[in-house]
């Protein structure tokens, strides 16, 4: 029962951990590979805008002392994984007093609230779509209108997210164009601003999940299409089961579980999609957040943001992973033969 | 279920969707190859044409610039020549570079097993799970890109991962058939069982990933210029969609300017993923015949 093992869970434990790690020396390792130092070239470049700046030398002098770039290369690496450990960010470049993860707080619950249920829709609506395409007794007039579902599955969401808000926001002035809520209103637990914040959300919503429902659907059509040819599911369809039970309780049920798989793995793309229709709907998220620190050459707010999607991705992996053993017992003892 | 007449010689290899992907990439790769033949591409910089000329087909419509021009006077016709090619060049660089590491990697995992295999599978694992769009952005900002090279190979370092994954469960399924058997039985050596018998039987699988991994690198690559982190001085369909959203493009109106760039990357991205579709049912028989 349960199947949750102790090798099991410290093995996805160690998954998670890598993960980060990776990810977080990626961020600090590949950008010191490249010739010159984030100091040098971020005063190269205010002399590109501003024309001259006084006592460059000096001033990257004093910075590469301030932010420790003058120590060996690991002495900097372990700081920087320490106060990674720590959850200490530094401080703002662009906002100076105020640290990277004061800057970033605030947008957090915006994205992870966008996401989550961007992800509930694509994946349920996505699912089923894609299990009634791979069954051999759907209604033919369903099998012809289905895939019409699928016609803008590799479209990236922003550009998805660009036409929506061309056609919906500023020709038919249907939906909000940009922001996170209306300014007429008082956040709070109040029902107009409630309302507000999901009437904003729409369109970004709607940009995510039509476009990542389609590869739920493709990959849950040719599970189904395995899940056919099965002898449970020939007999459930002889014993003269309702056709709505064959297809959830022996169909759906047992094609679902590969695809709670790629929702780990889609994770990574989902969170990094998002947060370009965050920019382009000036949504009050990460996304949105990483883009001004972008304008603002804000390294360590960028450095921050990435840090943390990285570890909002590593954990819901994680959290995946001790869902499907629960799920499917056969989880634990596959990923531990292999 | 209509019945399908089976050929001997089916020709797999003409697949619909592969065929109508194909098409459409073409289409897209000739805009770069042809179009400098006939248009000239010096009127895609700053200050060569006049400002916010609308296409030909509006009122103020001028043959001139028969696909408008935009707010800086770039002529929109000759940016979508020169960027097309660029934004296309960055995913075959990319992608190659990814393919190639995910066959060496690959084929060592799966043929070495043990710790090997088990090092390299949770790499690829993990970077798989890592959202490279936010990694990608922390190494742009840092580096100063020049030309799109540069760009390329930094997005190779998320276009391993699959290609890796393929190779590697190919070679450990391959590995049990009976002509490798028989290859190995004789004599062959690692790199003759590795690329004389098991290569030709992955390459559907390895075409999929490849046109995958290349529609991947230009997904990251547009995001990057549109972001404003790509290389500033060179046209890029990213670019340009970065430049009419900075300039509100869309709320003035200026549909030709964003417009066009988001629908030939559209065109690039449904014909790569038609052709990995169709590739995939080259790959796995049991999608054929499935609608859709």
């Amino acid at each position: 029962m349960g199947g949750l093992t102790k090798q099991y869970v410290l093995t996805r434990f160690f998954m998670f951990v890598l993960t980060i790690w990776i990810g977080a020396t990626a961020v600090f390792l590949i950008p010191r590979l490249a010739p010159g130092d984030p100091v040098t070239s971020m005063v190269m470049r205010m002399t590109e805008r501003e024309g001259r700046v006084e006592n460059a030398q000096e001033l990257i002098a004093a910075w590469k002392e301030r932010f420790g770039l003058n120590d060996p290369l690991y002495i900097q690496y372990f700081r920087y994984l320490g106060n990674l450990v720590r959850f200490d960010f530094g401080y703002s470049l662009a906002n100076f007093p105020t640290t990277a993860w004061e800057m970033v707080r605030p947008a957090l619950p915006w994205s992870v609230r966008l996401l989550a249920v961007a992800l509930i829709f694509s994946f349920a609506i996505g699912n089923t779509v894609g299990a009634l395409m791979g069954w051999r007794k759907t209604p033919s007039w369903l099998q012809n209108i289905l895939p019409l579902s699928l016609t803008f599955t590799s479209i990236p969401y922003f550009m998805f997210g660009i036409l929506l808000l061309y056609f919906i926001a500023f020709q038919l002035h249907l939906l909000p164009a940009s922001g996170g809520y209306s300014r007429d209103v008082t956040p709070g637990w109040n029902l107009p601003y409630i309302r507000s914040v999901i009437t904003y959300s729409i369109l970004p919503l709607v940009s995510i999940v039509l476009t990542s429902m389609g590869g739920w659907a493709l990959g849950m059509r040719g599970l189904m299409v395995g899940v056919n040819n099965e002898d449970y599911f020939l007999l459930a369809q002889a014993k003269g089961l309702s056709p709505a039970r064959v297809f959830f309780r022996y169909g759906v049920r047992n094609a679902i579980l590969p695809s709670l798989t790629a929702l780990a793995l889609g994770m990574g793309g989902l969170i990094s999609g998002s947060m370009l229709v965050e920019y382009i709907f000036a949504y009050p998220g990460t996304g949105y957040t990483l883009y001004r620190a972008i304008i603002t050459q804000d390294y360590t707010v960028m450095q921050t943001i990435c840090n943390l999607m990285i570890l909002i991705t590593a954990t819901s992996v994680f959290l995946l992973d001790l869902l499907y053993p629960l799920i499917d017992p056969r989880i634990t003892f596959r990923r531990s033969q292999m | 279920m209509v019945r399908r007449s089976v050929s001997r010689y089916n020709p797999e290899w003409l697949n619909k969707k592969l065929v109508i992907g194909g098409s459409m990439i073409l289409v897209v790769v000739l805009i770069g190859l042809v179009g400098p033949l006939f248009w000239n591409t010096d009127l895609a910089y700053v200050g060569s044409s006049p400002r916010s000329l609308p296409p030909i087909w509006a009122l103020k419509g001028n043959i001139a610039h028969p696909l408008g021009t935009e707010n800086m006077g770039r002529d929109m016709l000759a940016q979508l020549i020169v960027g097309t090619p660029s934004s296309l060049k960055v995913g075959l660089i990319a992608a190659s570079i990814g393919l190639g590491v995910g066959l060496v990697l690959g084929s060592l995992a799966g043929y070495m097993g043990g710790k090997v295999d088990n090092i390299i599978r949770t790499l690829a694992d993990s970077a798989t799970t890592i959202p490279s769009l936010a990694v990608l952005v922390v190494i742009a900002a840092h580096v100063r890109m020049q030309d799109t090279t540069v760009m390329a190979l930094i997005l190779a370092l998320f276009a391993w991962p699959h290609p890796t994954r393929i190779v590697r469960a190919q070679v450990l399924t391959l590995r049990e058939r009976g002509y490798v058997r028989m290859a190995i039985l004789s004599g062959a050596n690692a790199f003759e069982v590795m690329f004389i018998e098991m290569l030709p039987n992955m390459l559907p699988w390895l075409a999929a990933s490849y046109t995958g991994g290349i529609s991947g690198a230009i997904l990251g690559a547009t995001g990057l210029e549109v972001l404003g982190l790509g290389p500033a001085r060179v046209p890029s369909l990213g670019l340009i969609i970065n430049q009419a959203t900075g300039a509100s493009a869309l709320m003035r109106g200026l549909y030709w300017w964003w417009m066009p760039p988001i629908l030939i990357l559209m065109i690039i991205f449904t014909g790569f993923f038609l052709i990995t579709m169709g590739l995939d049912e080259i790959a796995n028989p049991r999608l054929r015949g499935v609608k859709a």
